[in-house]
């Protein structure tokens, strides 16, 4: 290769190549350890007895003769387990009016939603507990169910909370400019739909689970779990266990798929906790896979009446909207489930600019599983209103929807600036990313083929979607609310006497590759081989305090915190470098494990040697010197609430108009997520991220019937995307740095699950545009799209 | 009545005597009484193939069969693809592919394409697809998957031209 040298031909340059991950021999070998592969000893199996009702007051419990069977150890109710745990209520300060009652681990007089547990059963084998829960009579008296979130709304719906004076739990409104005088001005097109958007749920493959272990000699309580914030685990259990934080250990190993599910608190996972310190045992809970679709927190569920109107020359003057959505019957601790809505409401239309927008957002509980954050929280319904909208308007006026986009999109120069919704935004690239997109798909070509195969009667369409991503949040998003949730990470690294690098991360592995890039910062910083680099997650008994991984904050956050840390531990070690060689640390360098010369590259001393007299032979140092071959450094993000990135994806999409099966073609993204520090790891993030937003745009929905029966509660029943189905994506990226960070690195997680369902459902609208048809219901189901199409 | 039954079997080379419940699945032994934890538990309904190992040379789901159906038979789990080298050459593409996340499915998939692969599957993505389609992935959107593969059923097929 010619040319001149660039950054990664330097040694030791990981932070930005397709460096394979370490971890996956081990898995690859069978040799995860997932929390499902954890025995101890005297371990029991908790088997959960689930109300089979979606609103019913709980009568009376019969335990005795599931008491009486084989291998059974105890059999609790909820109100048993309430005295040992006690309740707690989803609101946050900063979602002014968030309302919702107090939850019990497990239910204690009515039982809300058909799953919610309502006793447990513990014996020596999943097997023998699950027997024995047969035999639990639960006396119900069952309660009409509160089920469509706009019913619920009316004044003569029954209530779920007693004492509440509706099914409201949470109202926000925005009104910005003047949106009727903007609608009514001459020469405005304004385009309304009315968009619904099903529940989907994240389907980890491993399911939820948990191992409790209280040591009574210690006070200690360790809890396993499947999960992404350890540390907010550790508080929660505190709080409700009346026990001090210090002695509570929470341990996520491998995490078999987690998407946001898993960043919850789930109540039989909190009553493990309860019960291991009643009995003095461990004890264990796995979800099966039909607990995972009645508990597992449920994603969407929204219907948005939303307008938009552009002016003579194609310029967006504002959107309006409405959204309603449904939660189950309590938000979600501590989290809330009001975080999506307000997502919605903070992220529709952003990538464009408008003088005007006026939304209201509605949270209603219902008698469904709890509602809260999946990935791209609240993103989907944002974009697909937004660009759903936008591609409408697009027809409505005949105009081509990049150069709409092109008209509309906020110019790449134009920075910083705020949305319509009063979003700081900062370091984005819409223009060029839209443009890197038409050239990737070749979109001239792509509109030469649709009209070839509308020629011969073949429904195909191209849909696009600008989006932008809240990545890397600051305490705006949980803390300031009172939540105990970090925002900020911390990062350690230490040399040890061999020479290699131990780091330790408060943020957390769940297949992303967290633990790849930490070592591959860390490495690519103080200057050593990637394999001498060891790499510690998920232990708050062994890592530094901070949030985990969640809201695509890993990479921003925690690897801003890794490199802080390997910045100085470098420092430090030159420092004693400089002692040990009697020269000035600015002339000496790290690289490859040796301390060099920074000017010619002549070794100096190697790592090894130099941490064996440190830790060894201490009297050979000067007397005075006080080596500290240990680092700890923290991050959070200041100035910003979010750190926003942006994207432009589309797909290709034949419609059959026999069957109403949509078969996606082709998808493309280009994504600037900034500094790109492993780009396989962060394209196949995009890619997944993209298979689960086809799986809601087309596949997944919890379906249930009018009594609040949840009808997809089996994988025969709810679809995910199989391979078959599934389009090679090619994935690009802009490159635009954070300027908030020395590493420049933006979240890219979510994008693919927040943009792919407005890019699909365009794409769809513009395969029956010539039948002058459209659909605005998501998944768009072969049923759907044929009621669309008039055929059924 | 005696509702347990004496099994032998060989898994992963090793003969294995054992009594069972007759009501107990495979994956449950090999999991729970062998200690085998490579095999995944996604689904217990025969769907997202988290479990799928080798059952007398076949791809089996281990969540469908029960332990006492394995009597007399040949398995081979994730474990044993592993020691014995069999699945070397997918797991160097899928280690360089990324064709894993959070690696859950990893197990199931990798018999899949181990059946492919040695069964003289060719490097055509839509037949790799089709052929992977009972083993779900939440996390890679599949196609590191299908290049892993193909890259594989590619380089056989070059050796054996």
């Amino acid at each position: 290769m010619t040319g001149p040298l660039s950054e990664l031909d330097r040694p030791n340059s990981y932070i930005g190549r397709a460096v394979p991950r370490a971890d996956a021999a081990r898995l690859l070998a069978g040799r995860g350890k997932y929390l499902d592969d954890i025995r101890l000893p005297r371990m029991l199996h908790a088997v959960f007895v689930r109300s089979p009702h979606a609103h019913a007051r709980i009568k009376a419990i019969d335990t005795e003769a599931a008491r009486a069977m084989p291998g059974v150890a105890a059999v609790y109710t909820g109100a048993e387990i309430a005295e040992h745990c006690t309740p707690w209520v989803g609101v946050l300060s900063h979602l002014a009016g968030l309302r919702s009652p107090p939850q019990h681990s497990v239910a204690v007089d009515v039982a809300r939603w058909q799953g919610e547990p309502v006793a447990v059963v513990l014996a020596r084998s999943r097997a023998e507990a699950e027997d024995a829960a047969d035999l639990v009579d639960v006396d119900y008296e069952e309660l009409p169910p509160v089920l469509d979130a706009e019913a619920a709304l009316e004044p003569d719906s029954p209530r779920i909370h007693e004492g509440y004076d509706s099914n409201l739990a949470w109202e926000r409104k925005v009104d910005v400019g003047d949106i009727d005088t903007a609608f009514a001005a001459p020469g405005v097109t304004v385009v309304e739909r009315t968009f619904r958007f099903g529940r989907h749920t994240g389907v980890t493959l491993e399911a939820r689970g948990t191992v409790c272990d209280y040591d009574p000699g210690e006070g200690v309580l360790t809890m396993h779990y499947s999960g992404q914030a350890p540390h907010m685990l550790q508080v929660i259990l505190s709080r409700h266990l009346g026990m001090a934080e210090e002695n509570v250990r929470v341990v996520s190993g491998d995490v078999g798929g987690s998407f946001g599910i898993k960043v919850h608190t789930y109540g039989d996972e909190i009553a493990c906790a309860a019960l291991s310190k009643m009995l003095e045992r461990p004890v264990k809970f796995v979800a099966d896979r039909q607990e995972s679709f009645l508990t597992d927190i449920h994603a969407r569920d929204h219907v948005v009446k939303a307008r938009m109107g552009v002016d003579a020359e194609g310029r967006i003057v504002g959107i309006d909207m409405d959204d309603i959505t449904g939660i189950g019957p309590y938000s979600m601790y501590p989290r809330t489930s009001a975080i999506e809505c307000n997502q919605v409401l903070n992220l529709t239309g952003a990538p464009y600019m408008m003088e005007n927008y006026r939304a209201r957002g509605r949270v209603v509980f219902q008698n469904k599983t709890l509602m809260c954050q999946y990935r791209a929280v609240g993103h989907p319904i944002a974009m697909a209103v937004c660009d759903g909208l936008l591609e409408d308007v697009a027809r409505a006026t005949g105009r081509d929807p990049v150069e709409l986009r092109r008209l509309n999109l906020m110019p790449d120069d134009g920075y910083p600036r705020a949305s319509a919704s009063g979003m700081k935004l900062a370091d984005l690239s819409h223009q060029k990313t839209l443009e890197k997109l038409v050239e990737l798909m070749d979109y001239d070509a792509l509109r030469r083929d649709q009209e070839e195969a509308r020629a011969r009667g073949v429904l195909r369409g191209i849909g696009l979607c600008s989006m932008v991503e809240v990545t890397n949040p600051s305490p705006a998003f949980y803390g300031i609310g009172g939540a105990p949730i970090a925002s900020q990470d911390g990062a350690t690294c230490r040399l040890d006497a061999g020479g290699a690098l131990h780091v330790s991360s408060s943020v957390t592995e769940q297949g992303q590759g967290t633990n790849a890039i930490l070592a591959q910062i860390a490495a690519d910083r103080f200057g050593v081989p990637i394999e001498r680099v060891k790499v510690t997650t998920g232990d708050t008994a062994t890592v530094p305090y901070g949030g985990g991984t969640w809201a695509s904050r890993g990479a921003g956050i925690g690897g801003e915190a890794m490199l802080l840390a390997a910045d100085a531990l470098k420092h430090q070690v030159l420092e004693v470098a400089a002692a040990l060689l009697q020269a000035e640390a600015g002339v000496l360098d790290i690289r490859n494990g040796t301390v060099v010369d920074a000017t010619t590259g002549a070794e100096r001393i190697a790592l090894s040697d130099l941490a064996r007299t440190v830790y060894y032979r201490g009297n050979e140092l000067p007397p005075d010197l006080k080596p500290e071959l240990i680092a700890t450094r923290h991050y959070r993000v200041t100035d910003f609430p979010f750190v926003f990135t942006n994207g432009a994806m589309a797909t290709h999409v034949e419609v059959d108009a026999e069957t109403g099966f949509v078969k996606v073609l082709g998808f493309w993204v280009v994504e600037d997520c900034g500094t790109v520090i492993n780009p396989m790891l962060v394209d196949e993030q995009v890619r997944g991220g993209v298979v689960q937003g086809i799986g809601g745009a087309l596949y997944e929905e919890c379906l249930y019937d009018e009594e609040g029966q949840l009808l997809t509660a089996t994988m025969a029943d709810y679809l995910v995307p199989m391979a078959a189905e599934m389009p090679d994506i090619e994935v690009a990226h802009v490159e635009t740095p954070t300027s908030t960070s020395v590493l420049g690195a933006k979240g890219a997680g979510e994008a693919g699950t927040g943009g792919a369902p407005a890019a699909l459902l365009n794409a769809v609208n513009d395969a029956l545009a010539p039948l002058g048809a459209s659909i605005w219901q998501q998944p768009m189901t072969p049923e759907r799209v044929l009621r669309a199409m008039g055929r059924l | 009545m005696d509702k347990t039954r004496e099994i032998t079997l060989t898994v992963n080379g090793e003969s294995v005597t054992a009594r069972v419940p007759v009501r107990m699945n495979l994956v449950d032994f090999l999991r729970n009484e062998l200690e085998l934890t490579g095999s995944h538990v996604g689904c217990e309904h025969g769907v997202c193939g988290a479990c799928t190992l080798l059952m007398d040379g076949r791809t089996t789901r281990a969540c469908l069969t029960l332990a006492v159906q394995a009597d007399g038979a040949e398995v081979v789990t994730v474990e044993g693809l592993a020691a014995s080298g069999r699945s070397a050459a997918l797991a160097r593409a899928f280690t360089e592919r990324n064709a894993l996340q959070c690696g859950f499915c990893t197990p199931g998939m990798l018999a899949s394409a181990v059946t492919w692969v040695e069964g003289g599957g060719s490097a055509e993505r839509d037949a790799i697809r089709a052929h992977i389609s009972g083993n779900y992935c939440r996390c890679t959107g599949y196609q590191s998957i299908v290049d892993a593969i193909a890259d594989v059923a590619g380089s056989k097929a070059e050796d054996a031209a």
